[in-house]
């Protein structure tokens, strides 16, 4: 082993730390927790997970956050493809002003828009569902995906389309089965990140539900914090919403830095 | 070369329709807000910049932007460091790559505030890991609810495991794609470490650290949840960065006008910064 190895090690380590004391937290007794100190979970219990799997408000809490998150993803990739591909490939009015906009949409602080997103998703009758924070979301969301996209296809030779159209392939036919095949791995990175930020983002999410629609995150805080702070339950809470993300990063390990670097590297 | 194609702005329309819904009408709401003074029942009058000067004028707003800067400045100066030395001296290939590349990403996929959340019970004096060893173990006397230090500690800490792997990612991705040859004839010349990392590293990895500098330096200027879960943005007013300290008066005290006046000017400073990573990275596509 190279003596720099010791680096990536303990910096592993101390990422580590804190996230093993959720899930060490997570097996203990109340009584463990308030108790004292302890390194190791005394007394194995699962009655924290066995709570959230049976009490509706709290499962009902992962299966809103998914439901608006699958929704955002789905949305914000379907419009982002057609808007990158013109980016990448043709030239029109505005379009360098276009594309800086949508920048700063990305750039834009969440607490700038906390209230006035209330009253807009009130206004037209879609609080507290999963569509106002799904659309919410495609504030973010949307800029993101056209960049990301648009970094896949400029990687992509302009040959390709060219001898496809001489090919005799009308435009949807092209795209649809020469060209997203050629982009999939764009695609994948691209529906990625915006299940990465729609799941990580709290303020606009909690903002736009009430009940019905309360993203797991939010029910964690009110729940844990009205019964007295249970710690074993918030720690069970927590531990539950890093593994879908732990999945997920597996399929995308070599791409998250071309996604943070909106497609440029 | 792009061709002209007025077509393409069928092709960005949903987007457009989308991000403008969105984008447009909360910033008119906000706007209408901050010209404008109310007494409740959507009785409104009109007030002028008045909001704007009063703000601009405020010792509250100026110390919720110093310490803004000085949140920003700090977690850069350690984060982008940081993230060098240690993409630096990641393995670049082997068993060992994908399992640092997915431990490391890890933090950045959980919800802010399970981070916050996590370093709250991480901390906790005499239960949390930290808080004991500190306390305990090291005798250094360590309460982030009590010690304006303590929390500013805490909340920068907290960051640096959050975002630094973002730096990493960035880096490393610039570095792997330096082709072997580079190396080879850097040890042909009997370069030293420090000409490699100099001459032939650094450059490469200049605009992905433009990315991820401006990146950071976005994120963490709109930074709320995460300080807000951990500190609540105390103890007293300490922790209160320019995020929380918008949320306090907007939804808090309700003071619509003042709230939407802080918001623009808040967004205009976003905004100039925006304008600057767009010209910084364009410039780098161009060459």
């Amino acid at each position: 082993m190279r003596k720099r190895s010791i680096i990536p090690i303990l910096y592993i380590l101390f990422l580590m730390l804190p996230i093993y004391w959720l899930v060490a937290m997570s097996f203990k007794t109340t009584q463990e927790i308030l108790g004292g100190f302890s390194l190791f979970p005394k007394v194995w219990t699962l009655a924290s997970y066995r709570t959230i799997f049976t009490d509706p408000t709290w499962y009902w809490g992962y299966i809103n956050s998914i439901a608006y998150v699958s929704i955002n993803m789905v949305i914000s990739v379907t419009v982002a493809l057609p808007a990158a591909y013109a980016f990448s490939r043709y030239r029109f009015l505005g379009d360098k002003q276009l594309f800086f906009w949508l920048l700063t949409n990305r750039m834009a602080p969440a607490a700038v828009f906390a209230l006035p997103f209330f009253q807009l998703y009130s206004a037209v009758g879609l609080f507290d569902t999963y569509w106002a924070v799904a659309l919410a979301h495609c504030l973010f969301n949307i800029p993101l995906s056209v960049w990301i996209l648009e970094g896949f296809m400029g990687g992509v030779p302009k040959e390709l389309d060219e001898t496809a159209f001489v090919d005799g392939y009308s435009f949807p036919r092209f795209f649809a089965t020469v060209f997203l095949p050629t982009i999939k791995a764009g695609v994948g990175v691209a529906a990625f990140f915006c299940f990465m930020f729609s799941w990580v983002e709290l303020l606009l999410a909690k903002t736009l539900t009430a009940v019905y629609a309360k993203p797991i995150a939010a029910t964690m805080t009110k729940t844990a914090s009205s019964a007295g702070y249970e710690l074993g339950l918030l720690a069970a809470a927590g531990t539950l919403t890093i593994i879908p993300g732990a999945i997920v990063i597996w399929f995308v390990r070599n791409y998250i830095a071309k996604g943070f670097a909106l497609g440029r590297v | 070369m792009r061709k002209v194609n007025q077509k393409g702005w069928f092709f960005v329309l949903p987007v457009l329709i989308l991000v403008a819904f969105n984008a447009l009408v909360p910033m008119m709401t906000v706007v209408n807000y901050s010209v404008q003074e109310t007494f409740g029942d959507n009785v409104f009058f009109w007030q002028g910049l008045d909001w704007f000067q009063q703000i601009l004028r405020s010792d509250r707003f100026h110390a919720a932007l110093g310490r803004q800067f000085l949140f920003t400045g700090m977690i850069l100066a350690i984060e982008v460091p940081l993230g060098v030395i240690i993409a630096l001296s990641m393995p670049r290939k082997g068993f060992w790559v994908p399992v640092c590349l997915v431990t490391m990403a890890l933090p950045m996929l959980i919800p802010w505030n399970v981070v916050g959340a996590m370093w709250n019970i991480f901390t906790l004096p005499d239960i949390g890991l930290l808080g004991y060893l500190m306390n305990h173990t090291l005798g250094i006397n360590y309460n982030m609810t009590q010690d304006p230090v303590a929390a500013w500690i805490t909340v920068i800490l907290m960051d640096v495991w959050h975002w630094t792997s973002l730096v990493v990612l960035l880096c490393y991705a610039g570095l792997v794609s330096i082709p072997d040859a580079y190396y080879q004839a850097a040890k042909i010349d009997g370069a030293s470490n420090w000409s490699v990392f100099r001459y032939i590293q650094l450059p490469k990895m200049k605009q992905v650290l433009t990315i991820a500098v401006l990146l950071r330096f976005m994120d963490s200027f709109n930074i709320y949840t995460e300080p807000f879960v951990l500190t609540g943005g105390g103890p007293g007013n300490s922790t209160t960065l320019l995020s929380i300290d918008l949320v306090k008066i907007a939804l808090g005290q309700f003071d619509l006008g003042p709230a939407a006046a802080m918001s623009l000017i808040y967004f205009a400073i976003t905004l100039f910064v925006s304008w600057l990573f767009y010209t910084l990275m364009t410039r780098n596509d161009a060459k």
